[in-house]
């Protein structure tokens, strides 16, 4: 909403600077968005006459002026054809930037003769093209006088934001109303008056469609002189970025921007019998003040006659019966639309006005009257004429709301701050609001143009944004305990712990969009149509992420082609196997690509380090799980990772033979080349939620009492022929359970397959630690120790023993 | 000089000119080995006098011990000597690089690095964390929070939709952190501190705004919390979180569906180079939006406006942490450039604590 100072202060009677009303807009939210001061850009711009005017001695087409600035005589050298004596034109002096010309005046000799400054022409300061000569006043400012102030262009225009809530605050009248309730001024008196007029209305209205349109009133204007509107107006329009059209629809304009109250005038003599607001019919449409032809349908609210559709109530009238300079006759109309309804059609044929935009927040719905009298008296000042009676049909959908408010009571309970029911009652009624006190209880009747007060709870806001909020004191929260107790739930701390572990690892953290290309989605499993956007921002944005893998890949991919080759990346966030609120899921997802290990990345003098393999994020992985609180030697890992890893070098970790921990492995040549990301990828994905949450012992953190001994462990060495498609935890875990006394930990140290050993068949070693208990082993106990662990593992596995 | 001096004398001269552990040993053997020509000094102490025996003895002895004493000092020498020149066979260049190790290179982003420094502070206030689901639907990302359908925050032009489901309804993206209310307050009964931290979506695109971005939401419902409360919570948040003493509010009017009174809050700061100071300077930069919780809202989740009251506020995480870290694109918080998040993340051990002191 766009308004002028002079305009404001036709309703606001105030001593307030600019600065002062724009910043009391702000705080008591009419938010300013932009001042534009004209005087501000002509600032240094000021009136200055021609007092000589002599040819340059040394160029035909040049004079040497002497000019009276206000401030002293100085010469100026002139190349315009009207220069001369006693003109007063527009002086800027040096150091002036001259926005036409795109340059800052500076002290210049031209052709020999020195020049102070510059005489403009309307080009130079960007009032119009005119260049043929300076600008020539006709004025009896003095030299010196800022040229604002004499072209009228001293109007500041002041632009400020609209909640939805404040439909009021679309005229300027309503503007001001709130400035005088922050107590800059006071509101002028209404100069409305009303126009009885002569003989009925000869044009009638009916109305087919009350829930839509359930009052409109109207009256003929005829013998009038329609044309140009004055250059007051016109000017005023210009400010607020209206187009000055003829006086009549400047008019309607006017009182839209003044009173926040839309009209529409017709050609009267374009007319055909009466004027009514009904629900359109399919097939009809119309040309509309926009130059654009729009279709109507039954949901819509149209005003017609019996020639067919006029325009769209409450949004834009049509080509045909408008009003134009030769219009004789006029048919105002005045009228309240439906918000909703108004809102729905407008949106529907893509049609924006100044109208809409005010009947779809809420017009009052009481000035439809008072609408009809301030037009009539504008056009009768513009245009002349003869006005007939006021034809109404309908009745104005008022809502007579009255609010009982235990005033003071409920301001401190909402923010704690005192405030006397006499500053209450004043400021409500400074609003516009109707106010009886008894005792403590205010009745307060809410004017029709606030149609956003429904409750106390509405009555203390507006007491508030007048009052002020930075007024109010601000009070300690109550603190609930005196050190703070820990409040992340296990889930929460999970996911902390495990960005600062896989952060420790040497992984990046990414965060990637939710969203991606349905593609994708579904080489992770994704890509079902429910989580599919039905608008997304691109075709590359459309799936819900199934999973945290394909984001990353994206990421890689992006990477490498700015030359970033060897390198670890994690995220650690929200995924979706359906729309559901359970079906989101928090997973922990790191990916190394080229040449990256826990040790480092790509090339070193002391061993370069190797491509990635399955076996460095199941390290990863494994850790990621013992941090988190998982016991990984209770873990399961099985072969059957999804289709995006490589089949045979990736894994599921489980924890029996329901429950998936988490996936790990080198990524699917075919899917890496379905996405384009070459070279070689190997990640995890651990599934957070599905971890096990460890059984609260109590509130003890005391841990066992240890049980140590001085007695030296003892290690033997295993090797075993196996089966080359034996699994080597299988020997491990038969080595372990081989004697549940003295063996403390098995590790394989050894693993190779050979041409010696037979193509099916491979080596596995096996390192046993045995931990003496009350004393030494003795050699035949570690004998027997060791025999059980031949005897299990070659039960277990069918392994021979290596001699 | 009697024999044995002269002995002692020669072979002492012999260990000194030794040269080698190997040619050290033969000495010793030579001169204290079962046939070495001291020991076989012993062997003729027989032979002598016994009044004469006890001082040869003697005499022999101490050759012996001077003769060990040489050896040994003789033997560290030469290891000494030995292990010297091992260690300059040794010598590296000690200028090579290292390998920095995974401290070095692993980095937290900056939105999870804001979103534990937001947790931190509000914890000590006594706000838990709450959690919701992305995908919502209508009544909890507009209906319950007093939004009506023909808002235009319920246009399409905002939101993002998923398909029309059999009953005519249409899921939608999150548009704010506000639907977590709604769910906190349907499960527990007041007294209620939460804040609930986030990924929100609106269909919008350029510098400032990302189709994806995150925010925070708070909320405190009980009988008595009002606006003081909510400009104090306000103040205590945004002094610690850009860790200055003062940073001075400026609340303005506005209109938030969800809340009402509802404010938007703007702080004084002033722009050096490309940092941005809170607290100082004569501009105002808008940083958040808040309220009291409105009526309605209350009602919708069977709470009574009339018993029950509190505030709400949402602020942007992806915003503060450009305030706070100076990063200009938001495009690039989601980009996943390693050159960025290597720049603009955070090492593993900057966790921020209140008492360490929350930014790194």
């Amino acid at each position: 909403m766009k308004f002028t100072l002079s305009w404001l202060k036709e309703h606001l009677d105030t001593k307030a600077s600019l600065e002062q009303i724009c910043d009391a807009l702000t705080i008591t939210g009419l938010e300013v968005e932009g001042i534009e001061d004209p005087a501000q850009t002509f600032a240094p711009y000021v009136i200055g006459e021609v007092l000589e005017a002599s040819p340059h001695p040394d160029a035909d087409k040049l004079q040497v002026l002497n000019v009276d600035t206000g401030k002293g005589c100085v010469q100026v050298v002139c190349g315009a054809p009207n220069a001369r004596k006693g003109l007063k034109g527009v002086f800027a002096p040096v150091g002036t930037y001259v926005s036409g010309i795109d340059l800052t005046l500076k002290k210049a000799k031209i052709r020999g003769v020195e020049s102070f400054g510059m005489m403009c022409s309307e080009r130079e300061l960007e009032l119009s093209q005119e260049h043929d000569g300076i600008i020539d006043l006709d004025t009896d400012a003095k030299p010196g006088t800022p040229y604002a102030q004499v072209a009228g262009l001293d109007d500041p225009t002041i632009e400020i934001a609209i909640t939805p809530n404040r439909p009021d605050a679309l005229g300027v009248r309503g503007i001001a109303r709130d400035l005088v309730a922050a107590g800059l001024g006071t509101l002028k008196k209404d100069p409305l008056t009303k126009t009885k007029g002569k003989g009925e209305c000869p044009i009638k209205i009916e109305l087919d469609n009350g829930d839509q349109c359930p009052v409109f009133a109207g009256r003929l204007i005829t013998g009038i002189k329609n044309g140009p509107s004055p250059d007051w107006l016109q000017q005023r329009l210009k400010a607020v970025g209206l187009r000055p059209i003829n006086a009549l629809v400047d008019m309607t304009n006017y009182i839209s921007y003044d009173r926040g109250r839309p009209l529409h005038v017709y050609d009267a003599d374009k007319l055909k019998g009466p004027v009514r607001a009904r629900a359109g019919r399919d097939g009809e449409q119309f040309l509309a003040l926009d130059g654009e032809t729009y279709k109507v349908d039954e949901r819509m609210c149209v005003i017609a006659d019996d020639s067919g559709v006029l325009g769209l109530g409450g949004i834009m009238g049509g080509e045909d019966s408008g009003c134009t300079a030769d219009t004789t006759s006029v048919f105002i109309e005045s009228a309240w639309f439906d918000p909703i309804n108004t809102a729905m059609t407008g949106r529907r044929l893509n049609l924006m006005s100044d109208a809409r935009y005010r009947f779809e927040r809420g017009v009052d719905p009481s000035s439809v009257e008072d609408g009809l009298h301030l037009a009539t008296k504008m056009a009768l000042g513009l245009c002349g004429g003869e006005p007939s009676k006021i034809e109404i049909a309908g009745a104005a959908p008022l809502r007579d709301l009255t609010i009982e408010l235990e005033a003071k009571k409920q301001f401190k309970r909402l923010t704690g701050a005192s405030l006397s029911e006499n500053k209450i009652e004043k400021i409500l009624q400074d609003l516009g609001f109707k106010v009886k006190t008894k005792g403590a209880v205010l009745t307060v009747k809410v004017p029709e143009w606030r149609p956003d007060v429904h409750g106390a709870a509405d009555l203390v806001e507006e007491v508030v944004r007048i009052y002020g909020v930075d007024n109010i004191d601000t009070t300690p929260l109550p603190a609930l305990s005196g050190v703070a107790k820990p409040v992340l739930t296990i889930r929460q701390k999970r996911v902390s712990r495990s960005r600062r572990l896989l952060a420790g690892r040497g992984f990046v953290e990414a965060v990637t969009y939710s969203f991606i290309q349905r593609p994708h989605a579904k080489l992770f499993g994704g890509g079902l149509a429910c989580i599919e956007l039905a608008n997304p921002i691109s075709s590359d944005m459309s799936s819900m992420r199934p999973g945290l893998m394909p984001g990353l890949l994206g990421a890689i991919k992006r990477n490498r082609a700015r030359g970033v080759m060897d390198a670890a990346l994690f995220e650690v966030g929200q995924s979706y196997r359906g729309d559901q609120p359970d079906d989101q899921y928090v997973s922990a997802c790191g990916i190394r690509f080229g040449h990256n290990a826990l040790s480092g990345a790509g090339r070193h003098w002391s061993g370069n380090t190797n491509s990635v393999d399955l076996f460095e994020v199941k390290a990863d992985c494994l850790a990621l799980l013992c941090q988190l609180g998982v016991d990984t030697s209770k873990v399961q890992i099985s072969r059957d990772a999804p289709d995006w890893y490589h089949p045979g070098r990736s894994g599921v970790i489980r924890l029996g033979p329901k429950i998936i921990l988490g996936y790990f492995g080198e990524l699917h040549p075919g899917v890496l080349g379905k996405m384009s990301v070459a070279g070689a990828v190997a990640g995890f994905e651990l599934l957070i939620d599905d971890l096990p949450v460890p059984k609260r012992k109590g509130v003890s953190h005391t841990r066992k009492a240890l049980k140590i001994t001085d007695l030296q462990q003892v290690k033997r060495d295993f090797a075993f022929l196996v089966d080359i498609d034996t699994p080597a935890n299988e020997v491990v875990r038969a080595a372990q359970s081989a004697d549940k006394k003295f063996i403390q930990a098995v590790n394989v140290f050894d693993c190779f397959e050979g041409e010696a050993l037979g193509a099916d068949k491979k080596s596995l070693a096996i390192e046993v630690t045995l931990l003496p208990i009350d004393e030494t082993l003795t050699d035949k106990q570690i004998d027997e120790v060791a025999s059980k662990v031949i005897a299990a593992v070659s039960k277990a596995t069918g392994g021979e023993i290596r001699g | 000089m009697s024999e044995i001096k002269q002995l002692e004398t020669q072979i002492l001269a012999a260990i000194k000119a030794s040269d080698e552990l190997a040619g050290l040993e033969e000495i010793r053997v030579s001169a204290l080995g079962k046939k070495g020509s001291v020991s076989a000094l012993m062997k003729g102490l027989g032979k002598l006098p016994a009044n004469e025996r006890a001082s040869f003895g003697q005499q022999v002895n101490g050759v012996k011990q001077a003769l060990n004493q040489a050896l040994g000092d003789k033997k560290a020498a030469l290891a000494d000597r030995a292990l010297a020149a091992r260690l300059a066979s040794e010598s590296a260049d000690v200028t090579l690089p290292v390998r920095p190790g995974p401290l070095a290179e692993g980095r937290i982003h900056p939105i999870s690095q804001v979103m534990d420094e937001i947790n931190e502070i509000f914890a000590d206030m006594g706000f838990d964390i709450a959690e919701g689901p992305d995908i919502e639907d209508d009544f909890h990302n507009f209906t319950a929070l007093n939004i009506p359908a023909e808002h235009p925050a319920r246009q399409e032009q905002d939101t993002f939709y998923f398909p029309k489901r059999a009953d005519g309804s249409s899921l939608v993206l999150r548009t704010h952190t506000s639907p977590v209310q709604i769910r906190t307050m349907a499960s527990r009964q007041p007294p209620i501190r939460i804040i609930a931290p986030g990924r929100v979506y609106r269909i919008d695109s350029d510098q400032t705004h990302t189709p994806m971005f995150h925010q925070v939401e708070g909320l405190v419902i009980d009988e008595q919390t009002h606006m003081g409360h909510l400009k104090w919570v306000l103040d205590e948040f945004l002094k610690a979180f850009f860790e200055v003493d003062n940073v001075q509010m400026r609340f303005r009017a506005n209109h938030f569906p969800f809340t009402e009174p509802s404010m938007e809050v703007d702080v004084r700061y002033k722009r050096v180079g490309d940092e941005v100071r809170i607290g100082e300077g004569d501009e105002w930069m808008e940083i958040l939006g808040c309220g009291m919780v409105h009526p309605n809202v209350l009602k919708a989740v069977g709470y009574d406006p009339d018993k029950l009251q509190g505030f709400a506020f949402g602020v942007g995480i992806d915003r503060l942490a450009m305030l706070k870290y100076g990063a200009p694109d938001l495009r690039d918080f989601f980009a996943a450039d390693m050159r960025w998040l290597k720049h603009y993340g955070f090492g593993v051990l900057d966790v921020p604590t209140l008492a360490g002191g929350l930014g790194s």
